[in-house]
């Protein structure tokens, strides 16, 4: 499988480096590498969702227990979080960094994906969620660092879009 | 058996436990009983109580957490069950208030009305402890067993479809939540 692994392990370590203790997440094929890399570290709290808008509601008790976490979904589980996303984080202010693998976009090949890549960014913007891309080696570490750091000041969620460039090795 | 009733019953044992709840006639009934800085009411966000009770519990494992949820909140993140059946929690305590309807919007019937068992439900989803209960004592006895069980309990509570007049509390929804946190952070302090 050609998902990056030296790629995941530099998201990894800048979630780390964020002081990230608690990461929710559900499986998709980009993802992989960086949920090994949680549920093998044991100061790090993995919670495994069977839907990705629990993750609103885990990382809110994660944010009043004092706790800074991350969410990892695909583009897909960002447009089925946006009712938790609207009527949680919004709407009480919590801050969410989440990291999107950017599906569907150009080089997709999977047909399942290219409507959700379609509208993630459109959708970012309407919920006036402020975005980055991790397309870049040399850019990973301070972009994560520069999330976290506006979600927690502005206690609002924060989306980082990880792309094909970045994880996706062939 | 009234859903007011069961929140009176074990009130004075909530003092010194982290308490989430759903929005709706469940907010209300426990604020009119007097809030405290470590109820924390979800106004919105259906179904996400659960999950919100499940983060607190997993970051501060030696908390007790009690969760108070409805069936039609449930009923609307089921998938929740099996993610706390997953990690378990010791000390988290799930209760559904099960009047089998969405009361605060017009009293529609959810699927409990027609024989969905959300008993059965948390039974299969792997809760370790599952619990109906039908009066106000076996609520009580329910409640305290969970919390000193050592064990993620789900108590599914029958109670009667009748709620307070209004639901709109004093309480704005932004300091509820400030406060409910800088509560826990004065926890972590002593």
């Amino acid at each position: 499988m050609p998902v990056s692994l030296t790629n995941s392990k530099l998201i990894y370590d800048a979630l780390k480096e964020c002081d990230i203790r608690l990461v929710s997440a559900l499986p998709e094929t980009w993802l992989v590498h960086l949920i090994r890399l949680a549920d093998d570290d044991p100061e790090m709290i993995l919670v495994r969702l069977a839907k990705e808008e629990e993750g609103v509601g885990v990382s809110a008790g994660a944010h009043f227990a004092g706790v800074k976490s991350a969410m990892l979904m695909q583009n897909h589980g960002f447009l089925a979080s946006i009712n938790g996303i609207v009527s949680f984080a919004h709407l009480y202010k919590i801050p969410l960094l989440m990291l999107v693998s950017y599906r569907g976009t150009f080089g997709e090949r999977d047909p399942w994906q290219t409507q959700g890549g379609n509208v993630t960014e459109p959708l970012l913007r309407a919920l006036r969620i402020p975005y980055l891309f991790l397309d870049a080696l040399d850019t990973v570490k301070k972009r994560v660092r520069q999330a976290q750091t506006l979600a927690e000041s502005s206690l609002q969620p924060v989306a980082l879009l990880l792309t094909r460039d970045l994880m996706w090795e062939e | 058996m009234l859903r007011l009733d069961c929140l009176r019953s074990v009130y004075a044992e909530l003092e010194d436990c982290l308490v989430v709840t759903i929005m709706g006639a469940v907010a209300a009934e426990l604020h009119s009983l007097g809030h405290r800085p470590n109820f924390f009411y979800l106004q919105h966000a259906m179904g996400l109580a659960s999950s919100t009770g499940l983060g607190v519990a997993l970051c501060l494992p030696e908390q007790t957490v009690i969760v108070f949820d409805g069936d039609g909140s449930l009923l609307m993140n089921l998938g929740s069950l099996s993610t706390m059946a997953r990690y378990r929690p010791k000390k988290l305590v799930h209760v559904v208030f099960d009047n089998e309807c969405l009361l605060s919007v017009g009293g529609f019937p959810t699927a409990t009305s027609t024989g969905t068992d959300l008993e059965g439900i948390a039974r299969a989803a792997g809760i370790p402890r599952v619990v109906k209960v039908r009066s106000v004592e076996d609520f009580k006895i329910a409640v305290a067993n969970a919390r000193h069980g050592g064990e993620l309990t789900t108590i599914i509570a029958k109670v009667e479809a009748q709620g307070p007049a209004g639901y709109v509390t004093d309480l704005s929804l932004l300091e509820n939540r400030f406060q409910f946190r800088r509560h826990i952070q004065s926890l972590k302090k002593q």
